[in-house]
């Protein structure tokens, strides 16, 4: 049974002073329902993923007590991405037609807190200062620096797309578009990724309502389909955060293995994708990410950004919502947001920043801590 | 302050009390795999005969970061405040045939931290605590020992 999502909602990402991250969900769930003129009683279940939020399930007393299946998510930067994951499984397995998977979140201000001990980790580990995620971003960029010769300008000029994109994107937290000059010059964080490299951690919701593909044109007239979604951890030998020691032999990182079991199972490839959302907690990961999914060899990256091919009338348009750079990081709506970003491009319906020639395959990619990425592949 | 009136961030880390400290991992008998800290099972082949281990002391940089803003607390429990706070390095260590260890990196001149370049592991005061110093250990470039 093949899968297509009929309804997207969103609530704009940042910072909303007075509304609850549940109630960022709720409104996302609500227009998402609109947009596929459903309600509520009309669902069969529920995903739901946050990671510092109110429980999900508690989403039903201001929805609807209608007895659904309701399952809460937890999983990382990936906990929007696995809610969909869990929904498409849902629905690909026969047991339900229809139904909803929603993220939200609140973070508080500045890096994520690590609890070293919830992770498996020893508490010695945080209390001398590693327990950091933007440390692993900064050590991984730089070996790949290293190895592949990318330029400290090259990681600005995805700030800059991503920044320039988020101007243009009435939901995105970040809507200035800094110059390249402003993101070279601003304070190094964890070297050598800058503050106007790096994503934030924010607050958000947004939702989608999937169904039988079947069923799809009964609800709307513009349909996604799911061609794929898949969630894969790391394996033994991978670079990843939080690892008090590191193999010495190399595994393909989660990313590639999720990427290639995607593209295996929508029976595509790289050069089919017109519009990618790829995960851009800094501009490191998103350079890093553009070969891990396959969409460039390792070093091509730097020809890549100098020559725009990732801006939004370029031949594979990154982060056209401005990514997590612009939008911030929700962890329970990150992963679900990339998927809007793609269904609202395959309907035509991005507006300023949509991409030309009606894009047909459109791509998500987020990852997440310890290691774990979700991969869709999202079709007209 | 002796080396016995002074206590190890975490038991079974590194060798403590010692003048040569070494840190310990453990070795799968089973596939060979090396990890730090020492554990009971191995990551690489799902087996759950290990033995511990000293590491290597002198290894290669793999790869840094410089740490430029003060790390939330908790976790962090360093002796800085916000405004005493200097940006510090971390990263990972090649100990030949072994693994890669993730540690702190002492050095006075965190410009001059290169991949490639070599350093060896010190174990000194990290913080005082009840009156006592807590040590931790740390890589240091070895140019500069």
């Amino acid at each position: 049974m093949d899968v297509a999502i009929v309804g997207i909602g969103i609530h704009p990402f940042g910072r909303t002073q007075g509304v609850t991250g549940l109630e960022q969900g709720v409104a996302a769930a609500r227009m998402a329902l609109d947009d596929c003129g459903l309600e509520w009683p009309d669902m069969q279940f529920a995903y739901g993923g946050t990671g510092a939020a109110e429980k999900p399930d508690t989403m039903v007393s201001k929805l609807g007590l209608t007895g659904l299946q309701f399952i809460n998510v937890t999983n990382g930067c990936a906990t929007g991405g696995s809610a969909l994951q869990s929904a498409y499984m849902a629905i690909k397995s026969g047991m339900f037609d229809i139904g909803v998977a929603v993220g939200f979140d609140k973070h508080p201000r500045g890096a994520f807190t690590v609890d070293p001990e919830g992770s498996g980790l020893g508490k010695w580990y945080g209390d001398i200062g590693m327990a950091l995620t933007p440390q692993f971003f900064g050590m991984k960029i730089q070996r790949y620096m290293h190895e592949f010769d990318i330029s400290e300008e090259t990681l600005a000029r995805v700030a800059v797309k991503n920044f320039k994109n988020g101007s243009m994107n009435e939901n995105a937290w970040r809507r200035e578009a800094f110059g390249f000059d402003e993101v070279m010059q601003s304070p190094m964080v964890c070297a050598p990724l800058r503050k106007y490299m790096f994503c934030s951690p924010a607050e958000g919701g947004c939702a989608m309502i999937l169904c039988r593909a079947d069923k799809a044109k009964q609800y709307t007239k513009n349909p996604v389909y799911l061609k794929a979604a898949v969630v894969k951890t790391r394996n033994f030998g991978s670079f990843e955060v939080f690892s008090q020691n590191q193999a010495l032999q190399r595994a393909d990182s989660p990313t590639v293995q999720a990427s290639r079991a995607a593209f295996e199972m929508a029976g595509l490839g790289p050069e089919d994708i017109n519009v990618a959302q790829l995960q851009d907690t800094e501009s490191g990961a998103e350079v890093m990410h553009m070969s891990e999914n396959g969409f460039c060899k390792d070093g091509e990256q730097e020809e890549w950004l100098a020559n725009g091919w990732t801006e939004i009338d370029g031949r594979l348009p990154v982060n056209t919502d401005g990514g997590c750079i612009a939008n911030g990081e929700p962890i329970g709506a990150s992963g679900l947001r990339q998927v809007y970003e793609i269904a609202l491009q395959l309907r035509g319906g991005a507006g300023k920043r949509q991409v030309p020639d009606e894009p047909k395959v459109g791509y998500t990619h987020v990852y997440g801590a310890p290691g774990l990425s979700g991969v869709t592949i999202l079709s007209r | 302050m002796s080396i016995a009136d002074q206590v190890p961030i975490a038991e079974g880390l590194f060798t403590w009390p010692s003048n040569d400290p070494r840190l310990i991992g453990s070795k799968c008998n089973n596939c060979g795999v090396v990890t730090f800290p020492a554990q009971n099972s191995c990551p690489a082949c799902s087996g759950f005969d290990t033995e511990p281990i000293e590491l290597a002391r002198r290894g290669t940089l793999w790869t840094y970061t410089i740490q430029c803003f003060l790390p939330n607390r908790p976790p962090y429990d360093g002796p800085e405040t916000a405004e005493t706070f200097q940006p510090f390095a971390v990263g990972y260590v090649e100990l030949p045939d072994q693994t890669r260890v993730q540690t702190r990196i002492k050095t006075d001149d965190i410009t001059k931290l290169k991949v490639g370049m070599e350093l060896e592991l010190v174990v000194e005061k990290y913080i005082e605590r009840d009156g006592k110093d807590v040590v931790a250990y740390f890589f240091q470039p070895v140019d500069e020992l």
